[in-house]
C-alpha cells in the first residue's frame, strides 16, 4: 500500500470558540487510522481564531494547520472551501477526512474536485486491512457497502455520532497560519435561526427520540379528533423527557394540505425517507404504521420501542424491540404523570 | 428620458428572469423492497429495470420551488435534467409532467446509486453547459441536497464547481427575492435550526431539503403542454457512460438486523407508562 499522510479537517461551533462534537469525532477516527497506517497526521482548523480550539489538540501530536480570519467566523461556501483547499494543499494529504456537519458537507466536494480529488460521504466506519475501506448506507440506509479507492486525494465525510469524541488535556501548541486570498464575498451570513415554536423540539444529543405519526391527528373513538390534546400530550412528554421530536412525512404534510396539524411540527422534524436519519440510543414511536418508508429513518436509533393500535403494524415485523398494541393518547398521559412526578 | 409605469415594470420583470435548472434524477419507489445484486458492471439492484420508479423526492422539491419561483417572476424558465434509462424516465416524467412546467433535457444513462458521483456530475455539467439559451449569469441551478439513491450530496455541488459557480446553499428550505435581484437563503443546519444568507444575485447552487411547498396536485393541462417537448427530449437524449473512477466496492449487502419483537397486548395504560418510564430512564 501507498504511503499515507492524513488531513483531518475541522471547524468550530457556532460560538466560534470550541471545536464541534463532530469535529471532535472526525479527530478521533484521524488518530486511530494514522496509528494503524503508520503515518503521518496534520489536523487543519477553520475559525475566527484558532488558538483556542487549538489548544485542545495538543496531545494528539499532529501538524496543527490554520486558517482563521474574520471572514472564516460564518459558514459559507466560497470563503470554506477556499479555507480547505488551502489546508489540504498544504498538508499534501492523501487522505482527508472532515466531519459531514452542514459546514463542511457544503464544500467539501468542491475542494476535492479543485484538488482533483475524490469523495465519499456518509462514512459510518473506517476498515480494512491491507487497505482504506470505508462503510457508507445507500438507498436511504436500505443497502450498506464497503468502499474502496486506489485514486488520491480521498476525501472521507464522516457521519456524526460514529466514533467517540476526542478529549485531551488542553495544552501549548504550535500552530501553522495559512494565509487564503479570498474573492469577493456575495455572500453574508445573518443569523441562525430556530423554528417559530414554543420549544426547540429537535435535540440531536438527547438520549431518546420520540416520533409522532399521523394517527394523532386522526379520528379517536369518540369520532372525534383531538389534535390540542396530541400537541399538549407530546409537548408535555418532551418537556418532562427531553427527548427530540421527529415527525412521520405524513403527519408533516398535513400542514400544507389544510388538515389539522401539530403546530410545532416542520419538515425538518422529518424522520425516514425523505427526512433525517438521526442517531440517539433509544426510540420510541406512537401512532405511526411502522412501515418502510418511515423505518428507513430509525437505522441509527439502537433501542426501538413503538406505541400502535395496530398489532399487525410494521413495527411488529422484526423493525422494534417491543411493540404495545395500546392507545397512544392513554399511555402518553400516563407515562408524562409519572415523569412529571418524578422530576417534581 | 422618463420612462413609463409599464417599461418601468418590464425592466424590472426582466432583471428578475431566471434561468432555473433543476438536476433530478430517478429513485425506485420507497415502498419497494430492494435486494442488492452483483453483476459484470458492479453492484445494482435486482430487477432494477422494473421497479416502479419515481423522482427523486428532494429533487422534486427542488422542482416545484423552481416552478414556483418561475411563475412568480415573468420571463423565467426551468430546466429539468435528469440522467437514466430513457425507458424509466419516460415512465416517471408521465407524473411528475402534470405538476410543473419545464422543459425536459434528458440523458440517457445508467439507473441507481452505485455509479460515481463524479462520473455523473461530469456528465451533467457539459449538458447543462450546452444548453441552447441559457444565460449564465441568471442561472439558478437547483437539485435536492441528496439523492435517495447514492444519498451522498456532492453531485449538485460538484456540478457547480465545474460551472464555476461559487455561491452554493444546501439544505436549502425557503429562498425569497429581493426586488434588486438579491435573495435570502435558509439552510439547514444542526439542531433544526436554519442559517439565514443573503446572496447579491444569481448565478447560485442551491441544494433542496423539502422547502415549503406541498406536492401539487395532478394537472392535466399542464401535463399536455409538458409532454409535447419531454417525448422528443427523450428521443434526443445522448447515452452516457460512467466511469468508475477507481471506485470499488468491496461488499454491497443488506442489512441484516432482524429485531425479536415483543408484542404486548394484554397490559394497561399505566403498566404500559411504568415500563415505557423504567426504559427511558435506564442507561
Amino acid at each position: 500500500m501507498a504511503t499515507e499522510s492524513i488531513l483531518i479537517l475541522t471547524h468550530v461551533d457556532e460560538n466560534g470558540v470550541a471545536l464541534t462534537r463532530a469535529s471532535l469525532e472526525a479527530v478521533t477516527a484521524g488518530i486511530t487510522l494514522a496509528a494503524r497506517l503508520a503515518c503521518p497526521l496534520a489536523i487543519g482548523i477553520v475559525a475566527q481564531d484558532a488558538a483556542a480550539p487549538a489548544s485542545v489538540l495538543a496531545q494528539t501530536g499532529a501538524r496543527l494547520l490554520a486558517v482563521s480570519g474574520e471572514a472564516f467566523a460564518q459558514p459559507r461556501h466560497v470563503s470554506d472551501a477556499a479555507a480547505c483547499e488551502a489546508l489540504c494543499r498544504a498538508a499534501s494529504a492523501t487522505i482527508v477526512l472532515a466531519p459531514a456537519s452542514s459546514r463542511f458537507a457544503r464544500v467539501a466536494a468542491s475542494v476535492a474536485h479543485r484538488l482533483g480529488g475524490f469523495i465519499d460521504t456518509h462514512i459510518a466506519a473506517i476498515g480494512g486491512a491491507e487497505s482504506i475501506e470505508a462503510t457508507r448506507w445507500f438507498y436511504r440506509q436500505r443497502v450498506e457497502a464497503v468502499i474502496a479507492r486506489d485514486a488520491r486525494p480521498w476525501f472521507l465525510l464522516l457521519d456524526t455520532g460514529t466514533h467517540i469524541p476526542f478529549t485531551g488535556e488542553p495544552g501549548a501548541v504550535q500552530v501553522e497560519q495559512i494565509d487564503v486570498p479570498l474573492p469577493a464575498l456575495r455572500t453574508t451570513v445573518i443569523e441562525l435561526r430556530s423554528p417559530k415554536l414554543d420549544a426547540q423540539t429537535i435535540r440531536p444529543d438527547a438520549g431518546l427520540l420520540f416520533v409522532a405519526g399521523a394517527g394523532w391527528t386522526k379520528k379517536q373513538p369518540d369520532g372525534q379528533t383531538h389534535v390540542d390534546q396530541a400537541a399538549e400530550l407530546i409537548l408535555s412528554f418532551l418537556r418532562n423527557s427531553g427527548a427530540s421530536l421527529g415527525s412521520s412525512k405524513s403527519l408533516v404534510d398535513q400542514g400544507g394540505e389544510g388538515h389539522s396539524v401539530l403546530p410545532f411540527l416542520t419538515h425538518l422534524n422529518q424522520i425516514g425517507q425523505t427526512g433525517a436519519t438521526p442517531r440517539h440510543p433509544k426510540g420510541l414511536s406512537t401512532c405511526c404504521h411502522g412501515e418502510e418508508p418511515h423505518v428507513v429513518g430509525w437505522r441509527f436509533i439502537a433501542e426501538r420501542r413503538a406505541i400502535s393500535l395496530d398489532p399487525n403494524c410494521g413495527w411488529t415485523r422484526g423493525k422494534a424491540d417491543v411493540v404495545y398494541v395500546a392507545d397512544a393518547f392513554q399511555v402518553i398521559a400516563k407515562v408524562n404523570e409519572l415523569l412529571a412526578a418524578e422530576r417534581a | 428620458m422618463l420612462r413609463t409605469r409599464d417599461e418601468k415594470e418590464e425592466r424590472k420583470t426582466m432583471a428578475n428572469a431566471l434561468h432555473i435548472v433543476v438536476c433530478a434524477g430517478i429513485v425506485p419507489d420507497p415502498l419497494q423492497t430492494l435486494e442488492p445484486v452483483t453483476g459484470p458492471n458492479g453492484p445494482g439492484l435486482k430487477n432494477e429495470m422494473v421497479l416502479p420508479a419515481v423522482l427523486d423526492p428532494w429533487a422534486a422539491c427542488a422542482l416545484y420551488e423552481a416552478a414556483a419561483l418561475a411563475a412568480g417572476n415573468p420571463g423565467s424558465k426551468v430546466w429539468l435534467v435528469s440522467l437514466g434509462p430513457k425507458a424509466k424516465l419516460q415512465q416517471v416524467m408521465m407524473t411528475v409532467a402534470q405538476k410543473a412546467s419545464f422543459e425536459l433535457v434528458a440523458v440517457d444513462g445508467p439507473i441507481g446509486g452505485f455509479p460515481d458521483a463524479l462520473a455523473t456530475a461530469a456528465v451533467l455539467a457539459e449538458t447543462i453547459a450546452a444548453l441552447p439559451g441559457l444565460d449564465r449569469e441568471r442561472l439558478l441551478l437547483f437539485g435536492g441536497w441528496e439523492s435517495a439513491s447514492r444519498g451522498a450530496g456532492v453531485t449538485l455541488q460538484l456540478i457547480g464547481e465545474r460551472l464555476g459557480i461559487s455561491d452554493q446553499f444546501q439544505g436549502v428550505d425557503q429562498i425569497e427575492f429581493r426586488d434588486d435581484g438579491s435573495f435570502e437563503v435558509l439552510e439547514r443546519v444542526e439542531g433544526g435550526k436554519h442559517q439565514v444568507s443573503m446572496c447579491a444575485g444569481t448565478p447560485a447552487l442551491l441544494g433542496w431539503a423539502t422547502g415549503n411547498l406541498a406536492e401539487p396536485r395532478n394537472n392535466p393541462q399542464i401535463g399536455m403542454t409538458n409532454m409535447r417537448g419531454i417525448l422528443p427530449a427523450l428521443q434526443r437524449a445522448k447515452p452516457a457512460t460512467l466511469q468508475a473512477n477507481g471506485l470499488r466496492y468491496v461488499s454491497v449487502n443488506l442489512p441484516k438486523m432482524q429485531r425479536a419483537t415483543r408484542v404486548v397486548k394484554d397490559l394497561t395504560p399505566e403498566q404500559i407508562a411504568s415500563e415505557l418510564v423504567a426504559w427511558i430512564g435506564a442507561e
